[in-house]
């Protein structure tokens, strides 16, 4: 209606509304249909498309103006002018530099709000390149100072039984700690992935008020310092129960850790499964089991493998909990349930300790082993995941298309055209 | 809490499904002819033209009288095994972790009673003596987090305001999964930096501060006639370097809560501050920050939760001390964590419980940090989706 009057501003306001409308349908439908008229660029001068993200000249060297006096100042005070001394002094008096210097260049030619703006970007870079630049110097040194001890092959097929504190590199090795971190979560995975993902589908799927609490509960949990779940599994199970320390107690007190962590990422994945999914599933008639299992899970797959790589992650690189219940040991040990089992980030821990400049080259090794593990989880994790729930690759795509077309095939060339049908269609 | 809504609505609807309906409406059987008008039937796979119409369908007579079906169905045996799976699942989690609760306040609770209220003003730490209270630990675990929340605060606003409203396109992906990876950096490799290579790069620093601003108390360095100190081993180990480490430790969980926020401010808001010819800045501060609010407080207390539980990277940087120590450059500090890493291994049965005493102590002031963080994310996240 309201469109049939714009179109027709000048349409008889005389008649009542249904009569206008009236009126108007059929006068549309009576008039030839406008042509649509493309202008010709005949002698119109197009010039070069206007990029509108690109800084101007004198924009980009206010900043490089900036870039170069900021330094120079610094490098001034520090050794010429004023006895300032240390890396990290030059650093914040070239940056303080750097910023007055360029809100001087900026107020030259524009007010205050653009300097303002101008500033301000500034400073979200800088706080960007600080925090990844700190994330890069951290891993680089970390890989930098341990790659005296990564060439020696020896490193990672040997244990430290055999290797004093004065050794060489050349003798002696990580593979103890190494078996260990994997076996110790290995277990730990083992129980929290099934009790970790079952929980995330019954706070999701069941619902109602004892969900709610578990939810809260386990919300709660990932409060919980993890010194304090290895200090729990320390009294409660080592002093109780086996009174020695174990791999297997380190990998409860990981778990202990590890559960809140998978619970909560892995709700949170199962939320993002949309609703119509799975009432079309109830609507086909499924029961609840057949829904969760047919269409909430796979739909949140690589989602729920993330949440659990992402755990893994955490859980590997975690010292506190594992400080207190594996127990530190220099050989290889493969039972999990008998003497002390070392894992890599108490290794490091250990070897750091020591004043030795060798061993501490070995901390680093095994610290440089710890991130590149860490690193390659976290890789894996991202081209597993990094996508919604319900959102295909293009070849899962292509097979929910094939699998779709196979369907329709079944129900409906097979049935009537392969098999004798009714020649024809009864008429209404 | 809105999302459970929509999602509890739905076990609501399956359940409301199964359940007899209160308004005692009469069941009466549905024919095909009714529907369709046509009858098909499956095994000759043949269409027969409609035999009946609802018209001419006679009214069934006796309908009053016929046996009301229930329309809650029983559940089949795969479902019920799945409710009870999933049910032991959420019970086992729930048990194991109020064992762990259970169990600590249990053997806490042996140390307290000895101690009883000077637990929390007692900076000592001798349980065999029965001279011990946290009062000198807490400070330390907090002069840390907060140190830790100036380095960190400012870096995770400004890295979330990048990648909210600066950077754009597949940087902006790369650089949100960069966050997320140093989240998973381990705490000892921060821990090893710092020991290594950050103490030795900020002990000038610190020597210029207290040079400098010592007339602000908690910058001064002095012995304990009050001279003042200027020789590097009296900054080493200090508050303000573990401090600096934890504040890195924590910025990417603050970022990536912080980001969310920013990034949830309303478009049609932000076009707006565009349109009223606003830069950059002024619509960050009169949209973002705003709507941001609540992401950036809770972020804030997130971050201040972890710092405060935060064990190796402290236990290897920091010299233990058990005095209150305001100057936070100068060496020796402590915290909880480093304190049980320190004492539990030659603790009696009374050490252990009063180190529990400890851990439940930082486990509470954790949990209420927690929750109040949450609540005021949740809060935020709701305010943003009704305006």
């Amino acid at each position: 209606m309201s469109i049939t009057t714009l179109e027709r501003p000048l349409a008889g306001n005389d008649g009542d509304d249904g009569d206008r409308s009236a009126d108007g349908h059929a006068e549309t439908a009576a008039a030839p249909p406008a042509p649509t008229h493309i202008p010709s660029k005949e002698g119109i001068e197009v010039g070069p498309r206007r990029r509108l993200r690109e800084s101007t000249l004198d924009e980009r060297f206010n900043i490089l103006g900036a870039l170069v006096a900021g330094p120079t100042v610094a490098t001034l005070l520090f050794g010429w002018f004023t006895p300032l001394t240390g890396p990290i002094g030059w650093v914040v008096v070239a940056f303080l530099a750097f910023i007055g210097f360029y809100i001087l260049l900026v107020s030259l030619r524009s007010d205050r709000e653009e300097v303002k703006d101008r500033v301000l970007t500034v400073l979200l870079i800088s706080a960007g390149t600080i925090l990844f630049g700190a994330l890069a110097f951290v891993v680089v040194y970390t890989v930098g100072r341990g790659s005296v001890a990564l060439p020696h092959l020896n490193f990672f097929t040997e244990t430290m039984q055999l290797a004093g504190p004065l050794d060489g590199l050349d003798v002696g090795g990580i593979s103890h700690a190494i078996v260990g971190t994997l076996i110790q979560i290995s277990i730990a995975l083992a129980i929290t992935i099934p009790l970790g993902i079952t929980t995330a589908v019954f706070l999701n799927e069941i619902g109602g008020k004892f969900a709610r609490f578990v939810r809260t509960i386990s919300d709660a949990m990932t409060a919980l310092p993890s010194i304090v779940a290895g200090l729990f599994v320390y009294a409660a199970v080592i002093q109780l129960i086996t009174h020695q320390r174990s791999g297997f107690a380190a990998s409860l007190a990981i778990s202990v850790m590890m559960l809140p962590i998978i619970i909560r990422a892995s709700d949170v994945v199962l939320r993002l499964v949309p609703g119509n999914l799975r009432e079309a599933s109830y609507a086909l008639g499924s029961t609840r089991w057949r829904t969760v299992w047919s269409v909430v899970l796979p739909t949140a797959r690589s989602g729920l493998v993330t949440a659990v790589i992402l755990g893994t992650a955490r859980g590997i690189g975690e010292t506190s909990p594992v400080l207190l219940t594996s127990g530190i040991t220099a050989v290889m040990n493969l039972n999990p349930f008998e003497g002390p089992m070392i894992s890599l980030p108490l290794q490091v821990f250990d070897f750091v300790k020591s004043p030795e400049p060798n061993i501490i080259a070995r901390g680093f090794g095994t610290a440089a082993v710890l991130i590149l593990l860490v690193l390659l989880l976290f890789i894996v994790a991202r081209l597993i995941g990094g996508k919604g729930a319900g959102q295909l690759s293009d070849r899962q795509r292509r097979r929910v298309a094939q699998r779709s077309v196979d369907d329709l095939r079944r129900m409906t060339v097979e049935r009537y055209v392969l098999t004798p049908t009714p020649t024809k269609e009864p008429q209404k | 809490m809105s999302e459970d809504k929509s999602f509890e609505s739905l076990t609501d609807l399956h359940d409301a499904l199964n359940r007899p309906t209160s308004v005692k409406v009469p069941v009466e059987r549905v024919f095909a002819p009714e529907v369709g008008g046509e009858i098909f039937d499956a095994n000759s796979r043949k269409r027969h033209p409609a035999t009946a119409t609802l018209t001419d369908q006679p009214e069934p007579t006796n309908h009053r009288d016929a046996v009301k079906r229930s329309l809650r169905s029983r559940p089949s045996q795969s479902d019920s095994i799945f409710k009870g799976v999933s049910l032991t699942a959420g019970v086992t989690t729930v048990s194991i972790m109020l064992a762990v609760g259970i169990f600590l306040s249990l053997r806490a609770s042996d140390a307290l009673q000895v101690s009883g209220i000077n637990f929390l003003l007692e900076q000592q730490w001798s349980p065999e003596t029965g001279q011990f209270g946290i009062a000198s630990v807490i400070f330390g675990t907090f002069t840390i987090a907060i140190i830790a929340m100036f380095v960190g605060v400012p870096l995770a606003v400004g890295t979330a305001l990048l990648l909210s409203e600066v950077v754009r396109g597949p940087i902006r992906s790369f650089l949100v999964s960069l966050v997320d990876l140093m989240a998973a950096v381990p705490s000892v490799v921060f821990g090893l930096w710092g020991l290594f290579f950050l103490q030795a790069a900020v002990i000038p620093v610190s020597a210029w501060i207290s040079t400098y601003f010592s007339f602000i108390p908690i910058f001064a360095v002095e012995d304990g006639s009050g001279a003042r100190l200027t020789e590097a081993s009296a900054f080493t180990s200090s508050a303000f370097i573990a401090g600096i480490v934890v504040g890195l430790m924590v910025v990417p969980t603050q970022t990536s809560v912080m980001r969310e926020a920013f990034s949830q401010a309303p478009m049609g808001e932000r076009e707006a501050a565009f349109a009223l010819g606003s830069t950059r800045w002024g619509m960050i501060r009169t949209v973002v920050l705003p709507f941001g609010r609540g992401g950036m407080i809770g972020g804030v207390m997130l971050g201040l939760g972890r710092a405060l539980g935060e064990t190796i990277a402290v236990y290897l940087i920091i010299s233990p001390i058990f005095t209150i120590n305001w100057e936070v450059l100068k060496t020796g500090t402590n915290s909880v964590s480093a304190l049980i890493a320190l004492r539990y291994g030659e603790a009696s049965q009374f050490g252990l419980s009063a180190l529990m005493a400890a851990g439940l102590v930082l486990f509470l002031i954790t949990l209420v940090i927690n929750f109040t963080a949450s609540s005021i994310v949740a809060r935020s996240r709701s305010g943003a989706e009704t305006s």
